[in-house]
């Protein structure tokens, strides 16, 4: 029998921009097991929902993650108006799934560049960032903040987007649909990048269920579950496609997310089009008494924010369970058996969120 | 199979101005509702001590003795929190960031409002 030895891999890594430590088991080049630690930045979000009021905590549960925190904060928002059987205005409801879906855009463009950049592609990390900035700019003309947008609260949301900026978004998103179509081509059809992503960490549908995956960890390898789906705030109004690739590898897994981008702008398209005139929030008396688990979908899985309320202005119990958190287990699956030098790209794939993860 | 599809692109990069700016000696691309710092008019403070309590970071402290109102930049998440709630409106939101410090320090502002006298009622001539 080969020995085995341990490699460390992380907290520190060039390829992580934050900290997840695994320790590999290898015999010789080749991963046999992988055993995680988590633990490195956890804030304490949860206990500090006793401590602020429930329309404050909005702000908090937005910061939960630096990259989807629009969603964090209207999951949030949701899970309390279903305690206190708030009816939030249409027009807010379409709002914010305009912002979800801009999160979504700058989510994936930021990871499809983090992957070009750990599989060694400069040019095309670069290239995503570059067309991520016209999302963010957006998000900044809008909500007046680039990646912590804060408009989401009980009851509706905070800022209205003038119908005029919502006509000439029609142009705008046709223009952001050519750049990414330049871009996304290049994950799609580049020779390079196939070759260093086809049967890396492939995982099997069935292993993919019974692990948990969820979000485009899932729907890479054919598991067609999309929360969106299930019609919370106003998808139910919208026709939502969900993608999936068949393969279960890291190019299917990245081949979901770019074509991901095209069913976004296209959601937000059919917002544009359907958004109704109106109020955009609604005045909040009393305090939340109750229990809800609030589910979205989150660019990288689904969420879920369990809130928990006593009739005060302080919530008893929150819990957030983040994507990152259930995909842990398939991305243990998918790194055994593979080669070393490919541990990288593999934990890259699932597009790991550790600040979301830890709270 | 296609090879060197990024050439295309990278060439119109190449050819392209930069898509950066040279931050700061040119000024960052800013919008009217920007979200930089939170900036107090000691003038039309009324002390009512609102932002302190909605201030989900607690960078507020407000001092009624002393009159003065200080913020913990270091702690300001830019929520815009108090500017929303503010009843007398001297809170309002500057679009740009401030300036990168060294030291983690605390800004005073004094508030310099006085309330107006109430107007003494005339009595009015019994007739």
């Amino acid at each position: 029998m080969t020995k085995q030895i341990i490699v460390p891999f992380g907290p520190q890594h060039p390829v992580l921009p934050e900290p997840i430590h695994i320790d590999l088991v290898l015999e010789d080049e080749r991963v046999v097991d992988a055993i995680p630690s988590i633990g490195y930045i956890h804030r304490g979000f949860e206990k500090l929902v006793e401590k602020r009021e429930f329309t404050e905590y909005v702000y908090i549960a937005e910061r939960t993650c630096g990259i989807c925190s629009f969603i964090h904060g209207a999951t949030y928002c949701q899970g309390i108006e279903q305690i206190m059987n708030i009816d939030v205005p249409e027009r807010a409801q379409y709002l914010r799934v305009i912002w979800s879906e801009f999160s979504r855009l700058h989510s994936h463009l930021l990871w499809l560049g983090l992957f070009a950049d750990a599989f060694g592609f400069e040019n095309l990390f670069m290239g995503a960032w570059k067309t991520r900035e016209k999302v963010l700019d957006f998000m900044e003309e809008t909500t007046g903040g680039r990646v912590i947008q804060g408009t989401s609260k009980v009851g509706g949301v905070r800022r209205d987007i003038s119908s005029e900026r919502l006509d000439r978004m029609t142009k705008d998103l046709d223009d952001l649909d050519r750049e990414m179509k330049e871009l996304t081509d290049v994950f799609l059809h580049d020779d390079s990048v196939r070759h260093r992503l086809r049967n890396v960490g492939t995982i099997s549908r069935n292993d993919a269920y019974h692990l948990g995956a969820v979000g485009p960890t899932a729907r890479g390898s054919g598991v067609a579950i999309d929360l969106r789906k299930s019609g919370y705030g106003a998808y139910d109004r919208l026709n939502v496609q969900v993608v999936t690739d068949s393969c279960g590898d890291c190019y299917s897994r990245c081949a979901v997310r770019a074509k991901e981008l095209f069913t976004s702008t296209d959601l937000i398209r059919q917002a544009v089009k359907k958004i109704p005139e109106g109020p955009i929030d609604v005045k909040v008396t009393g305090a939340p008494d109750g229990e809800y688990f609030m589910r979205a979908e989150q660019p990288r899985g689904e969420l879920v924010h369990y809130l928990k309320g006593n009739g005060s202005k302080f919530l008893v119990r929150s819990r957030i369970r983040t994507p990152t958190l259930t995909n842990i287990p398939p991305l243990i699956k998918m790194l055994q058996g593979c080669e070393l030098a490919d541990v990288p790209v593999i934990v890259l794939s699932i597009d790991p969120c550790i600040s979301c993860t830890e709270r | 199979m296609v090879y060197f599809e990024m050439v295309k692109t990278a060439l119109k990069t190449v050819l392209s101005k930069p898509a950066t700016i040279l931050y700061p000696v040119q000024a960052a691309k800013k919008t009217p509702i920007s979200r930089g710092h939170v900036v107090q008019d000691g003038s039309k403070c009324i002390s009512c001590s609102i932002c302190v309590k909605k201030c989900p970071a607690q960078a507020i402290v407000l001092d009624k003795e002393a009159k003065t109102w200080q913020i913990n930049r270091f702690r300001c998440v830019v929520c815009n929190s108090c500017v929303d709630t503010c009843p007398a409106k001297c809170l309002s939101m500057d679009t740009q960031y401030t300036a990168p410090a060294t030291v983690k320090g605390i800004e005073t502002f004094t508030i310099t409002y006085v309330k107006p006298a109430k107007p003494e009622k005339k009595e009015e001539p019994k007739t």
